[in-house]
């Protein structure tokens, strides 16, 4: 049920308001809270939240009745004049995903928030800005033309942004600041591309412009300038300078939000520019560029997150690895006639973002508890957190192994259909990126959960008692993220039927322990804290083999890692995303 | 030449000194400022694009003057969220740089606030 450039829609479908209303019901909710104030704005958010989710779920059912997307025309005005609000599958899977991650912070932050002093006002903030963005997100998704989506993904990030310097220290003021200003640059960007369509083709429907865009120079300047600028909002290697502090500083429950949903934002408007605004255009050069910053993005991202001191940085970073592999589907879905070749890889891609938002806002959630519960978040320090906080650690290690890809979940799914289309298009290379990333992956999973079970030298003894509704939060959202392969998926994205349930089997199993004996390997080789599984090895000859090539490691592993420090700076970002521009607009030309 | 194509080029010089003062300018508020100047530039672009009629074929099609009000809104709001928070920054720390500096001076910092 994926929108084909063929549905030219003029008129309003039934239960078009369903559209409206998912936008509008967010939005009605941060004003009602700010109308009646601080006391009632939990309430208040958390009817809004359960309205949206029934909304999201009316959207799926109405459009499983539907032959074609469910479109809404604002004031019945047909595009290019008016504006439409689509629902295709892609956008119906995104709103219900959005609505269960939601869903699970905000029973999260219901019992994290305190409703005291400086508390109380960050209390009543962040739920304001958690409808902001839901309603931001919602607009992102159902847009059907771009100026819209600009519009929405301003209002993202002045959402997003503030979440981000929650608690107002100094640090976390100035990655917002950091963050704003790089977001900033980004939209602009984009918004010079979109002048530049609408200049060569009077609309910005994305339906129309799919019928009129040619390979013109000026549609790929304008392809390579939007594509530059959403990256730079969606924090693809090299234009991540802001989001390991954004997304580790940030209150638990508002990380949770920032690396599970807001990058999705941005993301999802890639997927509509490559695949809907300009199927085939960009070329196969341009998608090997994206997808290799997305192999780059891997290897930075896992290897840095190795070597952090903090949890909460670790995940952060390891978010910038799993951004990474998002993009690897562009290769594989346009093949190398650059025309739109496996649908299944499209699908791939979709259920891949879909499974990190899920499994990590669970992560950050699970996160959130350890750091409640110890005081401090070092992973050196996590010894022993498994004794006095089980369902945490649990659900910690779910949502690791869900984006690990333990079958059923969805990134295991996602990862066989990427692997299927790079069987099916000859392009071997990232087939190999894929499984790299896996054992990566592995790794600072491994890493953490080793020293979480491992044994204390004294004993653990709780800061503070953590509430067991967040555990259970974190746990649910983990769980909801292992069974996604198992959902219907065939009705909505372009996924073969049933592709899940026949992968099942000794195989996968295989294949699992496989990824985690590599990323133990890794953990060990490249990692900055030594398992606590090593130390019953007193196996001299052992040693005397591991130890050189584990130095050599650490020192690759710390030069990776002054590599990120100077990618981060700014100067040197704003330098990449320019040449980036140019890079993509060449590489778009050769390809005619 | 026609008024179409200086405008045109003024748009181009005004994205291209916004984007040099975004890159090179170590001080938030002038990157503020940069930002505001190249996001001139795009609006001025929209202006050249309606005066042309675009591809549709009416001279002064009217909706990129829509879209640019829309857009000068979003670049108001976008500033002053900036602004505010660049202020706050200010009450908070010495200096308003955005680097984090040597590990020193942030934990000079008051903490608990």
């Amino acid at each position: 049920m994926l929108s084909t450039a063929a549905t030219l829609d003029a008129t309003a479908s039934t239960g078009g308001f369903m559209l409206v209303l998912s936008v509008v019901v967010p939005v009605s909710g941060v004003l009602l809270a700010f109308i009646l104030g601080d006391r009632y704005v939990r309430l208040i958010a958390c009817a809004i939240v359960l309205l949206g989710l029934a909304i999201s779920a009316a959207i799926l059912v109405a459009l499983l009745h539907s032959n074609g997307p469910i479109v809404y025309l604002l004031g019945d005005w047909p595009p290019p004049l008016g504006i439409a609000l689509r629902a295709d599958g892609l956008a119906a899977v995104m709103l219900a995903t959005t609505a269960v991650v939601i869903c699970a912070v905000a029973a999260f932050a219901a019992a994290d928030f305190s409703a005291t002093g400086t508390g109380r006002r960050a209390s009543s903030t962040f739920w304001i800005l958690l409808l902001a963005i839901w309603g931001a997100l919602n607009t992102i998704f159902l847009a059907g033309d771009l100026f819209t989506l600009y519009v929405a993904l301003e209002l993202l990030t002045f959402a997003a942004v503030p979440l981000v310097s929650l608690d107002g220290h100094t640090e976390t003021l100035r990655a917002a600041i950091r963050y704003l200003l790089f977001a900033l640059l980004g939209s602009v960007l984009y918004l010079l591309g979109a002048t530049l369509l609408y200049g060569l083709h009077g609309t910005l429907d994305i339906v129309l412009l799919s019928h009129r865009v040619g390979a013109q120079p000026a549609v790929l300047v304008a392809a390579a300038l939007m594509t530059t600028g959403l990256l730079a909002k969606t924090a693809l290697f090299p234009l991540h300078l802001w989001l390991p502090p954004a997304h580790a500083g940030a209150p638990t429950a508002a990380s949770a939000i920032l690396s599970g949903l807001v990058v999705k934002g941005s993301f999802f408007i890639i997927v509509r520019l490559w695949f809907n605004v300009m199927p085939g255009v960009p070329g196969f050069a341009a998608t090997q560029l994206l997808a290799g910053l997305g192999g780059a993005a891997i290897v930075l991202g896992s290897v840095v997150a190795l070597r952090q001191e903090r949890l909460k940085l670790l995940i952060a970073y390891s978010t910038l690895a799993q951004i990474g592999y998002l993009f690897l589907m562009f290769p594989l879905a346009f093949g190398p006639s650059g025309q739109l070749e496996s649908s299944g890889a499209l699908g791939g891609g979709l259920l891949q973002a879909i499974s990190h938002a899920t499994a990590k806002a669970a992560m950050f959630m699970a996160a959130g508890c350890i750091y409640a519960t110890l005081g401090q978040d070092r992973i050196p320090g996590l010894r022993g957190v498994g004794r006095i906080l089980p369902i945490g650690v649990l659900a910690f290690a779910f949502s690791g192994l869900a984006l690990m890809g333990l079958p059923p979940g969805g990134a295991f799914l996602a990862k066989e259909l990427l692997l299927q289309a790079a069987a099916e298009n000859g392009q071997w290379w990232w087939a190999l990126v894929l499984q790299a990333g896996g054992v990566f992956t592995a790794a600072y999973v491994v890493l953490v959960l080793a020293h979480a079970v491992g044994t204390s030298d004294g004993a653990t003894t709780p800061h503070s008692a953590t509430s067991r509704i967040r555990e259970l939060a974190a746990l649910a959202l983990a769980l909801c993220s292992l069974l996604l392969g198992l959902a219907p998926w065939d009705a909505f994205l372009p996924i073969p039927q049933a592709s899940a349930a026949d992968k099942l089997g000794l195989d996968a199993v295989w294949k699992m322990l496989l990824l985690l004996v590599g990323g133990a390997v890794v953990a060990i080789l490249l990692g900055r804290w030594d398992l606590p599984l090593t130390h019953p090895w007193r196996c001299k000859a052992l040693r005397a083999v591991v130890g050189p090539i584990r130095r050599a490691g650490l020192s690759s592993s710390a030069l990776l890692e002054n590599c990120d420090d100077l990618l981060r700076e700014w100067p040197v970002s704003c330098i990449c995303l320019v040449s980036l521009a140019a890079a993509f607009g060449v590489l778009m030309r050769v390809a005619y | 030449m026609s008024g179409v194509n200086v405008f045109g080029l003024y748009a181009a010089a005004a994205v291209g000194l916004g984007l040099y003062g975004m890159i090179t300018s170590p001080q938030p508020l002038r990157k503020i400022i940069a930002f505001n100047l190249l996001g001139s530039g795009v609006f001025l672009l929209f202006g050249v694009v309606g005066r042309r009629g675009a591809a549709a074929g009416i001279g002064n099609d009217p909706v990129p003057q829509a879209l640019v009000i829309t857009g000068v809104v979003v670049a108001f709001s976008a500033t002053a969220l900036a602004v505010a928070l660049l202020l706050r920054l200010s009450e908070k720390a010495s200096s308003t740089t955005l680097s984090s500096g040597p590990a020193g001076r942030a934990g000079s910092d008051p903490p608990g606030h």
